[in-house]
């Protein structure tokens, strides 16, 4: 069902023009994990400044193997574990960013990008301004993130707002064993620093992934599901959830609902979200972190601004509850899942 | 690349912490034992004696300068390191100007001695632009104003040295205030840990603003915290300048060897304000006051030199011209420099403008047009 619109990128420049479709080896069926580790993997063998740390990524090969390997493949000085001390896992990548490595280092979880809050943002994300374009960090900070494997507190956090709201970052999430691939690679290489947002949920998720021919660049969105009734705008784990709904629609109502992955929030590609709500003048945003303040937020506020004339109803959200993160034998109540975003596609159905 | 050993590697005798610190010429300029038999002696030549004594001068000049430029309301404000001349200048004059700097924000001593400008170091007083201007081409990183952060910079730019096989040493400067700090924590444990080719320059001026040294810790001294990470700590008299250049010397000679990290605890005082917004006379007394202005760093030295007859009056003429001229170029370059374009603020974000940042920069820029044809 995956359908990509052709658009030109917003700075093509960097960007081969290639068709977007073409005939391709057989891929090898990797997940999302090891597609991750494959993506890792093939930054480090072709660029030797790449380097990979933080906590129990070397011996263990990460507490997800996401980094299996590396450390025997490229020796303990490109991939090592570090004291655990996350404030420390950044600080020391923006040192060695200033001296010219191209560090990836690893938040073992979600919650536990709070002690680095004042790395990332105080220092991280403004170096290159603060040294007027001097500096720069291509530092990607990969985070294992969100909810639904029924984690122990502090496991399951959606952090992007917090980036988001972070001039001088990027962030990234992918939905995809490819789309994973293809998003790291491209962020491992780009000259800005990167929060990566792994959907830990879909970390076994599994497709034949393409590791020859470049994905779609940071910056763009993908239509996951196409459709005429409803926009439902979303990323990482929540796609397939989606997805599986806007299937679930079409059978029991007859909604033709779209599926937008934004894979970028920021850059966002706005473009792609637009084309899709003017076509059809209805908009859902579903997010699991909580509704105040959240990427739904700016996501309707941008549409109500840029779309006012061509909506047909309000932007609804379908997000997580403004509570800390429930216990896990209570996520499947709180979290943003089919039910929740079909109620709000059909009171935006239900608009005059 | 050289190879890292993560085990332990110091023993408890290798780390013991004098609580006396080295000093090598006494408050009244004379030279102490330590400065003949001790492992610190020195055989500076007479044109670097001099270097360091011009350093000091021309850098509490120029301190002058910027007060002066910040009470006639030419800067919003300063941080004044006056009195710390000898602690930043000893630290840094060792070292060959390629090995990377991590200041806090009070070292403008250490900055002259990299050769930055007044007009790089001004920027940030001025409020034309963060961090300082174009520090890293001396391999100096720009100035943190959160406090102790910058430690675990330093951290990384060593780690980054070691994997890039050089021989270089990384320093970072400190203040006893940023000791308490989480991130000089891990700084100083991960140098440990990772063997890094890093010193950590602590300055302990005994005042965080209004909070004594004495509310930082309970522990005999911030040197003897190194006993904990495994790295040797050492006391010096952050007043001496030929003290502190020795020690960091040989911190970064036993760096370079592989031995890696040294805390190094620089006793010294803040003559002045913590910045020119602050008033001490809250919180310190007079007492103190004088106590330390009588191991004033620069009147000491000038003593020793005049004893060991390198003083001269000629090099008192050619500090003072060049005194004259940087405080004329601080006062021109603050005065009449030109401001940056607001345009900067999002062009120097990413590398890749993002396609929303560009269209808020297009809105400044009708703003101004707006304004301009209003």
């Amino acid at each position: 069902m995956t359908q990509i619109i052709e658009r030109p990128p917003f700075h093509g420049e960097d960007e081969p023009r290639r068709p977007l479709f073409t005939s391709v080896p057989p891929a090898p069926t990797l997940t999302m994990a090891q597609a991750i580790n494959r993506a890792l993997h093939d930054a480090m063998a072709s660029d030797e400044r790449v380097l990979v740390f933080g906590e129990d990524v070397a011996t263990l090969g990460g507490v997800f193997r996401v980094t299996e390997g590396l450390a025997e493949t490229f020796g303990e000085q490109r991939c090592f574990d570090t004291p655990l001390a996350e404030s420390a896992i950044i600080g020391i990548a923006i040192g060695m960013a200033i001296r010219g490595l191209v560090p990836v280092p690893e938040i073992q979880f979600d919650g536990f990008a709070a002690p680095a809050f004042d790395q990332i943002v105080s220092h991280l994300a403004k170096y290159r301004m603060r040294t007027r374009g001097d500096v720069e960090m291509p530092v990607t900070i990969r985070i294992p993130s969100f909810g639904g494997i029924g984690a122990v507190e502090h496991h399951s956090e959606s952090t992007e707002s917090y980036w988001l709201h972070t001039a001088g970052l990027k962030v990234v999430s992918p939905s995809t064993p490819t789309d994973a691939y293809w998003l790291l690679r491209q962020s491992i290489t780009c000259r800005d620093p990167i929060v990566f947002l792994e959907p830990k949920r879909r970390y076994w998720l599994r497709e034949p992934v393409d590791t020859e021919t470049p994905g779609l660049p940071i910056g763009r969105a993908a239509i996951r599901r196409s459709g005429d009734d409803v926009t439902v705008i979303t990323y990482g784990p929540l796609v397939a959830t989606a997805v599986s709904a806007a299937e679930l629609a079409a059978q029991q109502h007859g909604w033709s609902v779209e599926v937008v992955d934004l894979r970028s929030l920021n850059p966002l590609d706005f473009d792609t979200v637009a084309e899709s709500v003017r076509r059809t003048g209805r908009a859902v945003v579903m997010h699991e972190g909580p509704r105040t303040l959240g990427f739904g937020a700016e996501l309707a506020a941008r549409i109500q601004e840029e779309l006012f004339y061509d909506l047909e109803a309000p932007v609804l959200r379908a997000t997580g509850f403004d509570t800390p993160f429930p216990p896990a034998r209570l996520e499947k109540l709180w979290l943003p899942g089919v039910d929740r975003l079909l109620d709000c596609v059909q009171r935006t159905l239900e608009q005059p | 690349m050289a190879g890292i050993d993560a085990t332990p590697r110091t023993s408890e005798s290798q780390l013991g912490v004098e609580l006396d610190p080295i000093q090598l010429v006494a408050p009244d300029g004379t030279p102490t034992a330590s400065s003949i038999s001790s492992k610190y002696r020195r055989n500076l030549p007479p044109e670097t004696l001099a270097w360091l004594y011009e350093s000091m001068v021309v850098t509490r000049e120029l301190d002058t300068e910027f007060v002066n430029l910040q009470r006639q309301g030419e800067l919003a404000l300063f941080a004044s390191c006056r009195g710390q001349e000898a602690a930043q200048i000893g630290a840094a004059a060792c070292l060959p100007k390629t090995d990377w700097l991590f200041p806090q924000y009070r070292e403008i001593g250490a900055f002259l001695l990299r050769g930055l400008t007044p007009a790089q170091m001004g920027a940030v007083w001025r409020g034309k632009w963060h961090g300082g201007l174009n520090f890293t081409e001396k391999c100096v990183a720009p100035i943190s104003i959160p406090i102790g952060t910058q430690g675990l910079h330093a951290v990384g730019a060593a780690m980054a040295a070691q994997r890039l096989g050089e021989e270089s040493v990384t320093l970072t400067f400190l203040g006893d205030g940023a000791t308490s700090e989480g991130d000089t924590h891990e700084a100083l444990n991960f140098a440990a840990v990772f063997n890094a080719p890093c010193i950590f320059v602590v300055q302990n001026n005994h005042w965080a603003i209004s909070v004594p040294v004495s509310r930082q810790q309970a522990g005999p001294s911030i040197a003897h915290r190194a006993i904990g990470y495994g790295m040797p700590g050492i006391r010096v008299d952050g007043n001496d300048v030929l003290a502190c250049y020795a020690v960091t010397a040989e911190a970064a000679k036993r760096a370079r060897g592989g031995g890696g990290p040294t805390l190094i605890e620089a006793i010294t005082y803040r003559m002045g304000p913590h910045t020119t917004s602050d008033d001490p006379t809250r919180y310190r007394s007079d007492e103190e006051l004088e106590y330390w202005a009588a191991r004033d760093p620069i009147q000491r030295y000038r003593t020793y030199l005049q004893a060991e007859g390198v003083w001269s009056e000629r090099l008192e003429e050619r500090v003072a011209a060049k005194s004259k001229r940087l405080r004329a170029e601080l006062r021109e370059s603050t005065v009449n420099g030109d401001d940056f374009d607001i345009t900067d603020v999002f062009d120097t974000v990413y590398h890749d403008i993002t396609p929303d940042l560009l269209a808020q920069r297009e809105q400044v820029l009708a703003e101004i047009a707006m304004e301009a044809g209003a």
